[in-house]
């Protein structure tokens, strides 16, 4: 299966974006080369803004930019981007809704080096608690590029968090963004998994070991986690025996909780793959980080075998 | 993504620059106020420094109105920046009314968007909105909210009062007007307890380095945050050295001098590759005797006395000339 490394489309896909339109301006602070807005940097040196390291004032600038008519996108690391600056979102960018695009980058525990300071394990839950906020969780290479594109037209201020490592393809090329949408990426007929991030290509090989024993399962991309197309999202457990929910992120606040709260009032069984109300930690690879908290295929074929 | 929120605002506006319905056209209400002559406001129109005291009287007397009797509003740091806000208002800033989403209009921000009872008043005054809204400010539903709030009130450009940020956004405008080759001009006002606010002087780097010259910012330095005297709470002098070692260029003034508050603005034009700092000393409460240098006035009441002797003051001040 094709990989490709979302940050990289990211910057590329912004590059794109620049050209198109000439309000897109970009703001960093210090890590462009790990955002990779550096080739934003490179192209569009007119309107990018080395904003140093302070997220704060980049993000209120930001929102300053937009009052001007720009298009602000601005980066740092997914923990610092959604947890340093949440109250400049909050006041300056969400109460009056402007078109500021906050992307976090090295999502998660994929920041794997850097340790719990670094890793982002309740991004989605302080973002999507703050009204008029959009919250996406690109799955691959391929929905990076529909979403960043996207961005430039979309209203309202959005939140988007972006892995580090590279992803398999999971979503075809040229499908649109629509927000809210779930996505079927895999159909299936006893459990359905709702995914996001990378969990949703761990979600595929889990799928692929269960076929093996009988089981199928349903793969559900829950890429816009706000706004959510609730209806769409509960269909996609209609007849089914059982509910998993899998997410590089805190089981408080985000898919697990999403899916919960679309759910309640139905009798199903329902079991969630995520971070336990806990910090991460260094590691010297990604798969250890993963493995330790249980964020793995096989973790998600276990809960659906217990649903089964 | 409907941002708006109020019902009472009949802005449903979603534009980017934060423009709003231009209902005001045939509501400009200058030609009803005797004493006066603020027919409109423009670049090329400019009052004297005797006829903006006189505004400045009408505008205190709004801020007391607004906040009534037996109410908590910010009298204290309203009334501290009175005289700067009617300068800006109604004879520095080129801007339109009847168009408040103008382009080329001057930006004022109120970075201690606690004192919005000053803008509010100001704003009414210039006919932004009709007068009679300010008797709902802070009321539920009302336009003029307890902060400033640029989705419900037209003139307001930005969402003010999470003390610091108003700086910040201040830049961001100022850089967009840059990128557009816009000559507009950037007001912020900043409080002088709120210089605590890490990101005040995040923003003052900022500024600095790009090298903001559209950017103005007066400092309301009343000398009393919340809880009593800054240099006894959070002690953050010294205030011009801060400054001038951020890169900015500094002025102090007395900020209840109507004159060299215009003298100081204008200087401000003049400079230009870096920002500017306006230091203006000013008394909390100022023209309220009984609440000047009152902390308990930074978000105080007044009793039914109190409240007709300040209407008394700026009421009959206002009809005397």
């Amino acid at each position: 299966m094709k990989t490709q490394n979302p940050r990289e489309v990211y910057g590329r896909t912004l590059v794109e974006l620049g050209r198109e339109n000439p309000n897109v301006v970009v703001l960093e602070a210090d890590l462009g080369k790990s955002t990779m807005s550096c080739y934003f940097e490179q192209t569009f040196p007119e309107r990018f803004f080395e904003m140093g390291i302070a997220e704060a004032n980049m993000t209120s600038f930001a929102a300053g930019l937009s009052l001007t008519g720009k298009i602000p996108f601005t980066n740092s690391f997914a923990v610092f981007a959604a947890g340093r600056a949440f109250d400049q979102i909050r006041q300056g960018i969400c109460i009056p809704g402007l078109k500021v695009r906050i992307v976090g980058s090295s999502c998660g525990l994929s920041d794997f080096g850097d340790g719990s300071t670094h890793q982002s394990v309740e991004d989605v839950a302080i973002m999507r608690a703050i009204p008029n906020m959009t919250v996406l969780v690109p799955a691959d290479g391929n929905e990076t590029r529909t979403m960043t594109r996207a961005l430039a037209d979309y209203p309202g201020p959005v939140y988007m968090r972006i892995t580090r490592n590279d992803l398999p393809d999971v979503m075809p090329e040229s499908e649109p963004f629509v927000a809210g949408k779930p996505h079927l990426i895999r159909q299936g007929s006893d459990i359905v998994v709702y995914a996001n991030g990378q969990m949703v290509s761990l979600a595929l090989e889990a799928a692929e070991t269960l076929a093996g024993e009988g089981i199928s399962l349903r793969v559900v991309n829950v890429s816009s986690m706000k706004p959510v197309n609730k209806n769409e999202l509960a269909a996609f457990a209609d007849g089914m025996n059982g509910v998993v929910t899998a997410e590089e992120h805190s089981l408080i606040g985000g898919l697990a909780s999403l899916v919960s709260e679309v759910l309640q009032g139905r009798s199903v069984a329902m079991k969630s793959i995520g971070i336990k109300d806990c910090f991460g930690q260094s590691a010297h690879s990604y798969e250890d980080l993963l493995q330790a908290y249980e964020l793995t295929p096989s973790h998600i074929a276990a809960a659906a075998r217990q649903l089964r | 993504m409907g941002a708006h929120r109020w019902p009472a605002a009949s802005s449903g506006d979603e534009s980017i620059d934060g423009s709003v319905p231009n209902y005001l056209n045939n509501n400009f209400p200058g030609s009803s106020r005797p004493g006066t002559k603020i027919m409109k406001i423009t670049a090329t129109e400019k009052t004297d420094a005797k006829e903006l005291e006189l505004i400045a009287r009408t505008v205190r007397l709004h801020i007391v109105q607004m906040v009534g009797v037996g109410q908590r509003g910010h009298l204290g740091g309203s009334c501290s920046i009175a005289d700067v806000v009617t300068a800006l208002y109604f004879s520095k800033m080129r801007h339109d009314p009847s168009n408040p989403s103008w382009p080329d209009r001057d930006r004022f921000l109120l970075s201690k968007g606690h004192a919005a009872l000053v803008q509010y008043a100001a704003l009414a005054e210039c006919g932004y909105f009709p007068k009679d809204e300010l008797k709902t400010t802070k009321r539920f539903g009302s336009i003029l909210q307890g902060h400033p709030d640029l989705k419900s009130t037209p003139g307001v450009e930005a969402n003010t009062g999470s003390l610091g940020q108003g700086l910040s956004i201040a830049c961001g405008i100022a850089a967009g007007l840059r990128i557009d080759g816009r000559s507009s001009r950037v007001y912020c006002v900043i409080g002088d307890g709120e210089l605590a606010e890490g990101q005040i002087w995040e923003a003052a780097m900022a500024a600095s380095a790009f090298k903001l010259d559209r950017l103005v910012v007066i400092l309301d330095h009343n000398g009393l945050q919340a809880m009593g005297p800054i240099v006894q709470r959070f002690n953050t002098s010294p205030l011009p050295e801060k400054w001038r070692a951020f890169g900015w260029h500094v002025s102090e003034i007395n900020g209840h001098d109507m004159a060299a508050i215009l003298n100081a603005l204008d200087e401000a034009d003049g400079i230009k590759g870096q920002p500017k700092i306006i230091i203006a000393r000013t008394i909390k409460g100022a023209g309220i005797p009984f609440a000047e240098n009152r902390v308990e006035f930074h978000n105080g009441l007044m009793d039914a006395a109190q409240y007709e002797a300040a209407c008394e003051l700026f009421g009959s001040g206002r009809t005397k000339n």
